[in-house]
């Protein structure tokens, strides 16, 4: 009786890998706990162990190759005793995405890379990038390394501190190599004490130091919100401007995938609701890369929300180590005329998606990523409701008290003539996240819910 | 490791004329500053919180002194007289206090919230134990840049239970920052007593289980308190980290204005006033030592009574903030970096 040997997941957000080293050849006897290969994610490189015994009769996947599905057949195992020459896989095994990248029945939509759906004919490009640019297609998680490595070369006053950022290289790799560059004075491993070494951090900024202060992920900043409030964004009011603080507190937010509900909170209305900081959420790479620079250039203190999901995903980047974007502009990904679709961070890539299918069925949305939660650029969506009159607001956080509510109520207070719709919102079921699969994909806001919004405000459309 | 009660009293800490006769009007300034906004705030001049240091003034004034240019400190929300040691001008205290534009904060900080960046003093923050991390912050920052400076962050005996004094006490080891954590013991958090919320009372331990040293001081003896601080400031300037300083004090006053004090005994608090007050103390010192007469102290009275009735003057005087400011000081603005 023969075994397969199934491509692991290693990760929570793991989709696939390279099959970077086998240790074992075919022939081989395999016990359990034996170390049989490596695979390299894109967080770090893994260790396989062997669950079960036998002879490693196949190699399916040979070293090297890249793009390896989780639950794909990497080798068959034998038995004692069974004939290795007839071990063939039971199943014929699912090819490396570079084949069949469409054909993936297991995942839903929502999980597949938006940056792969989204049309880039259609993307208009950021006005803000001089012509003549030259772009490489860049990871966000790689976008934030180099904005951070840019900056620290620059400045000699910025420094990165949090849990795993120098030795294990970043929990999600966004500060990978910053260690080998910088050395420990500046790359900080510290222990798991958010609400001290924010304000430690915060500390360090009155005395006119640069601090990047990276949380491994929002949910954990909660034991730290008391500085980052209470000691970040008030102080420069409540000392009549003497007592400035240039920090940024970065790191992912919001939902990731199946890590349940004290791991998947967003937090954008909760920041962006106070006054003294400033609150940036990209979505592309280009977009995390100039505005976290902006950020670290920046004399306040600025909340930057990152999003797991997205870390993995690529972006055309402009060359170069100046590319800056202003805080507090939002950007019209795509024109449209009948309505207007808001959203910052993951939620444009579904909000992309929903205007191409909008588009088949005869109506024209408009996408505007905010980029920037406070301030926020009320101009571009109010002109753009202006000339569409329909809105929706999309967030990955719940509806109450949220960003679609204030953005919903601007628009209302200042374009309420123009408007042929009542605002929608799309956003999260207001629960706390399930870890069920079929649950938190029903808890999640989609494409689906976006499309869903949207022709509702157009039923009627002259 | 010296983590045990240093009694301070057996050899008598020694200072120079110039000295005593500097702490005595330091601490005279602090005393008659808080007892005239005692008064301004029952004229309702003076608004909210008010916290008063009467009673722990020896504590500042001899940590102070073991500081050079460069050195900063930062304290919770029982701040004036931080503020006076720290050289900040009275007017602009007092002016705070009163909620006007002349205020150190130009009126939008308030009792609990004054700051200067010239001075290096950090603040007058109002969440309690928020100033240990963000001192030790400040420490860091020092040995990031590689000069010799330390930090002083004070907190209160209510502030030492905090989780958060523990997750800095711990980095502050652990990175040997120049900090010196100081412990102003005035035996009640508002209203609880120590011994009611404290499982181990002699903080200067605190930091035992971090390879922090510790001592108690008596902190109504401003010539031990400066003894004490020199060797911690020492300890921390010479890089080898930080270092705790357990002040024994009291304070006279409620814990802010509203506050009856029922809490407490009158016969403790007089036998403190009568028996250990800082100020009665240093005074009958000097006299005995032959440093100055009555007179002479009657004379640096009469100075400081004159610039605290200019601070209160001024403080009264100064208009409230123009409503433009309502909306100054949120963001620094680009351009202005």
């Amino acid at each position: 009786m023969s075994v397969d040997i199934l491509m692991p997941a290693l990760s929570p957000t793991m989709e696939e890998g390279t099959l970077s080293k086998w240790l074992k050849k075919e022939g081989d006897r395999v016990k359990s706990g034996d170390i049989i290969a490596e695979i390299e994610t894109d967080k770090a490189t893994m260790e396989v162990e062997a669950v079960d015994e036998g002879i490693l009769s196949r190699i399916v996947v040979p070293e090297g190759t890249e793009g390896v599905r989780v639950n794909a057949i990497i080798a068959v195992l034998a038995s004692d005793g069974e004939d290795v020459a007839t071990s063939e896989p039971k199943a014929e095994a699912p090819p490396a995405r570079a084949e069949r990248a469409e054909a993936r029945p297991s995942v839903s939509q929502a999980e597949m890379p938006l940056a792969a759906q989204q049309p880039r004919d259609r993307v208009i490009t950021d006005p803000s990038v001089p012509e003549g640019v030259t772009f490489t297609e860049t990871t966000v998680r790689d976008a934030l390394r180099d904005a951070m490595a840019e900056e620290m070369r620059r400045d000699e006053r910025v420094f990165v501190m949090g849990e795993e950022v120098a030795q294990y290289q970043g929990a999600y790799k966004v500060t990978r190599e910053l260690l080998q560059e910088f050395g420990e004075r500046r790359v900080i491993d510290t222990p798991i004490t958010e609400h001290g070494f924010a304000g430690l951090g915060v500390g360090a900024a009155f005395a006119g130091l640069r601090p990047v202060v990276e949380f491994m992920t929002f949910n954990f900043a909660m034991q730290a919100i008391d500085h980052i409030i209470n000691s970040a964004a008030k102080t420069l009011y409540m000392s009549g401007g003497q007592m400035g603080c240039p920090i940024v507190f970065r790191g992912p937010n919001g939902a990731a995938s199946r890590v349940g509900a004290q791991h998947s909170h967003d937090y954008s209305a909760w920041y962006a609701q106070v006054p003294g900081l400033k609150v940036i959420s990209p979505y592309s790479a280009a977009d995390a890369k100039g505005l976290l620079k902006a950020a670290i250039r920046d004399p306040n203190p600025v909340v930057f929300l990152e999003h797991e999901l997205l870390y993995g995903q690529s972006f055309p980047v402009p060359d170069g180590d100046d590319f800056v974007l202003p805080i507090g502009k939002a950007a019209v990904k795509r024109e449209g005329t009948d309505v207007t679709l808001v959203a910052h961070s993951r939620m444009v890539g579904y909000a992309l998606q929903a205007a191409e299918r909008l588009a088949a069925e005869g109506i024209s949305a408009e996408v505007i990523d905010l980029r920037t939660l406070r301030p926020l650029d009320t101009d571009t969506v109010v002109e753009s409701v202006k000339k569409t009159s329909r809105l929706v607001c999309c967030e990955e956080g719940w509806r109450y008290f949220g960003v679609g509510a204030e953005i919903a109520a601007t628009v209302v207070a200042e374009a309420f003539d123009y408007l042929d719709a009542p605002p929608a919102r799309v956003h999260q079921k207001d629960v706390p996240l399930p870890y069920a699969a079929n649950l938190e994909a029903l808890s999640l806001p989609n494409a689906d819910d976006i499309v869903a919004a949207a022709k509702k405000v157009c039923e009627g459309m002259s | 490791m010296a983590t045990k009660p240093k009694s301070s009293k057996k050899v008598p800490a020694k200072a120079s004329r110039a000295d005593m006769l500097k702490f005595y009007r330091e601490m005279l300034l602090i005393r008659r500053f808080e007892e005239k906004a005692g008064q301004l705030y029952g004229m309702g001049k003076i608004a909210g919180f008010c916290h008063l240091y009467i009673g722990q003034e020896a504590v500042v004034t001899g940590m102070q002194s073991c500081l050079k240019d460069g050195d900063q400190v930062i304290t919770g929300y029982r701040d004036h007289g931080h503020m006076l040691a720290c050289g900040l001008d009275p007017n602009g205290v007092m002016a705070e206090l009163t909620g006007r534009i002349g205020g150190l904060s130009r009126g939008k900080g308030g009792s609990m919230h004054m700051f200067s960046k010239e001075k290096n003093f950090y603040g007058g923050h109002g969440i309690v134990g928020a100033q240990v991390p963000l001192g030790t912050g400040l420490a860091f920052a020092n040995k990031y840049r590689g000069n010799d400076h330390v930090s002083l962050a004070y907190f209160g005996d209510g502030a030492a239970n905090q989780g958060q004094v523990y997750e800095a006490f711990n980095m502050a080891s652990l990175w040997k920052l120049p900090v010196i954590y100081v412990i102003e013991n005035n035996m009640y958090a508002m209203g609880t007593s120590v011994e009611r919320a404290s499982a181990e009372v002699e903080l200067f331990k605190r930091g035992i289980s971090f390879e922090i040293e510790g001592e108690e001081v008596d902190g109504m003896d401003v010539l031990a308190v400066r003894e004490a601080g020199q060797k911690a400031v020492a300890h921390a300037r010479a890089g080898k980290g930080p270092y705790i300083l357990e002040m024994k004090t009291y304070r006279y006053r409620g814990h802010s204005m509203s506050d009856p004090a029922k809490y407490r005994k009158r016969e403790e608090v007089d036998d403190i006033r009568t028996h250990h007050d800082p100020i009665d103390g240093l005074r009958d010192q000097i006299i005995e030592q032959g440093h100055a007469t009555e007179e002479d102290l009657k004379k640096i009275d009469n100075e400081i009574k004159a610039i605290v009735k200019e601070a209160a003057d001024f403080s009264l005087e100064s208009p409230e903030p123009d409503a433009s400011e309502l909306w100054t000081d949120v963001l620094i603005e680009e351009g202005a970096r």
